[in-house]
């Protein structure tokens, strides 16, 4: 069974363990400004959105890669950037509607999340299971996923 | 059904692997002009630096790739003519191939200015792996190396020639760098950040011939005089610009735009404007004859009009919605974005579709000279339409999502208009907290 991260939002407190997790298991340094999964602040509204990679079905990124240096790990289903195929074009940058994938100009490669190999450090951080890693077919994604078809560039015509 | 694919590119590639996956049965002929597998042009700056091998460039790695999907793959074939009544197509060795649908790819090639001189050695194009050969054999360290054009692909190129440490000049026709990407105060940014890394930019200038640097030597006092840079021993070239003034110069980088290769279908039958016209089913005006990537002028988002986009995202989605509709889908394309980013000797910009704004429409713009940093948007009604950004790398997709979605900014858009860096924030809660 594939597994996906489930956000959900109204039990983020915005402690940001999952930057400080994140960025340490990715790039080894407590950094959040380095970490993959981001949470937005609604101060107004007092709410929290921890945001990452929905790995979409879509895969805009690795469909603009001209290097063929995104791939699908088939066992997590993650779209992962291979830094050695990786030229630093940046073009995934542009064409993923998310926002998701970027640019890291300390190693003039791109980024993204690619689900730490399917044990998640941000999910196994959140102290409030505002992040989990759970069964994909109960995820709480169907609002981001109608979304990025939103996007989609062609539509099938009766 | 045997599908032909003409063009071994981005689009061409996915095309030929969209067929297969729709088309188990159909047997599939990719073609590529080139003496070499499928590459992106696009890795060629970084074959440039160093930071790859050729085979970096490379669209697909395993070398077993296209055999093992049943795509029959040849190279070096180029084209010569194509006859629709007979679905022929000729080619430069006096081979043809027949096909039942075909799918023209075959991307664009460099434009030649008519300039006198540009035929000589030390003058290249930057375009192909054996332009790219050339290139590393004489961009030496130190040398003195002019590049004509600084526009989208100009600018690529003078950030790989940088790379290589020599000594360069970039000479632009036009008021400013990247001028169909950047708006006046953007380019102007560009411009100085790549003066302040050592690079002449000179904009608003032509050259108007190159020679031999033997041959200048002979006007003795007057040649020198008209130099701001004496000649040193690696200098073969001279580069007259209309301003007076001569450079010498190792190497003379060309890239003053690039036009579609349609030479070959001259008696098709084919509508051509700019490029091939095609139909948001990536159909062109003749039968079973298919067009998408650099070649084709196809449906725009943002304009609702046709054009040539020549970028690598709208050359891979054309490659996809065509080979469904050759394989019998009926996918109308909701049209490809406009969309660029460069990165300049370290200072990443990209614009995002109707970047130059709209009639009737609403801007915001923010300047920071100090820190090169820039941002612009640019609304109908409360909808992104298109968008500017210099210094910005983190979520600078959603820019494109906000755009092609449509979506409806509501309150969000007086508070991006008070600060547009919370770009992100407006698309979450347009999308998440809604």
């Amino acid at each position: 069974m594939q597994r996906s991260l489930n956000i959900d939002p109204g039990k983020c407190t915005g402690c940001r363990q999952c930057e400080m997790a994140c960025s340490y298991e990715k790039e080894g340094a407590f950094n959040p400004s380095k970490s993959r999964i981001k949470v937005f602040t609604f101060d107004a509204e007092a709410r929290f959105v921890p945001y990452t990679c929905t790995q979409c079905a879509e895969a805009w990124c690795m469909q603009a890669c001209p290097v063929d240096a995104i791939k699908v790990n088939l066992a997590t289903g993650a779209k992962e950037v291979h830094a050695d195929l990786c030229v630093g074009c940046k073009v995934c940058t542009i064409a993923c509607p998310f926002g998701t994938i970027n640019y890291n100009a300390s190693s003039g490669k791109v980024q993204k999340c690619d689900l730490c190999e399917g044990d998640p450090a941000c999910a196994k951080a959140c102290p409030t299971q505002a992040i989990t890693y759970v069964d994909s077919n109960w995820t709480g994604l169907d609002k981001m996923r109608a979304w990025a078809a939103k996007t989609d560039t062609g539509s099938h015509v009766n | 059904m045997h599908y032909v694919v003409l063009g071994a590119g981005p689009s061409g590639v996915v095309a030929a692997e969209t067929l297969r996956k729709t088309d188990p049965n159909g047997s599939i002929t990719l073609i590529g002009g080139e003496n070499e597998p499928p590459y992106s042009r696009m890795a060629i700056p970084y074959v440039l630096t160093g930071k790859v091998q050729e085979a970096g460039t490379y669209l697909r790695k395993a070398p077993d790739h296209f055999a093992a999907r049943g795509i029959e793959v040849r190279t070096n074939a180029r084209a010569t003519s194509l006859m629709p009544d007979n679905k022929r197509i000729d080619f430069a060795d006096g081979s043809h191939l027949k096909y039942d649908r075909l799918l023209v790819a075959t991307g664009a090639r460099p434009v030649r200015p008519p300039i006198p001189g540009l035929d000589l050695k030390g003058v290249h194009h930057c375009w192909t792996l054996e332009d790219a050969r050339n290139i590393i054999k004489l961009a030496e360290p130190g040398t003195h190396v002019v590049l004509m054009g600084a526009g989208f692909i100009g600018c690529i190129v003078l950030e790989a020639l940088a790379a290589r440490g020599v000594q360069l000049t970039v000479v632009e026709m036009g008021d400013r760098m990247v001028p169909r990407m950047m708006n006046p105060t953007a380019g102007t940014m560009i411009r100085r950040w790549c003066e302040a890394k050592g690079i002449r930019v000179l904009t608003g200038t032509r050259i108007k011939s190159l020679q031999n640097v033997a041959a200048e030597k002979s006007r003795g006092i007057f040649g020198f005089l008209k130099r701001k840079e004496p000649t040193v021993a690696s200098d073969t070239l001279d580069v007259e610009l209309d301003s007076g003034e001569m450079m010498a110069a190792h190497l003379v980088v060309v890239s003053a735009g690039v036009k579609p290769n349609v030479d070959f279908l001259e008696n098709s039958g084919i509508k051509i404007d700019r490029g091939i016209m095609v139909d948001r089913y990536m159909r062109t005006s003749v039968n079973d004859i298919y067009a998408a990537g650099d070649v084709a002028q196809g449906y725009d988002f943002s304009t609702k009009a046709h054009d040539v986009h020549a970028i690598q995202p709208t050359a891979s989605e054309h490659g996809r919605i065509a080979a469904m509709n050759m394989a019998g889908h009926n996918i109308q394309y909701n049209g490809s974005l406009q969309m660029n980013v460069l990165d300049t000797v370290g200072l990443i910009s990209s614009s995002f579709g109707l970047w130059a704004g709209v009639d009737g429409g609403d801007s915001i713009e923010v300047v920071d000279n100090d820190n090169y940093k820039y941002l612009s948007l640019q609304f109908e009604d409360d909808v992104l339409v298109g968008g500017t950004a210099i210094g910005l790398t983190q979520h600078v997709g959603v820019l494109r999502g906000l755009i092609q979605t449509g979506t409806k900014l509501g309150p969000w858009k007086a508070k991006l208009k008070a600060d547009p860096h919370r770009l992100m924030e407006a698309y979450i809660a347009r999308t998440h907290l809604t």
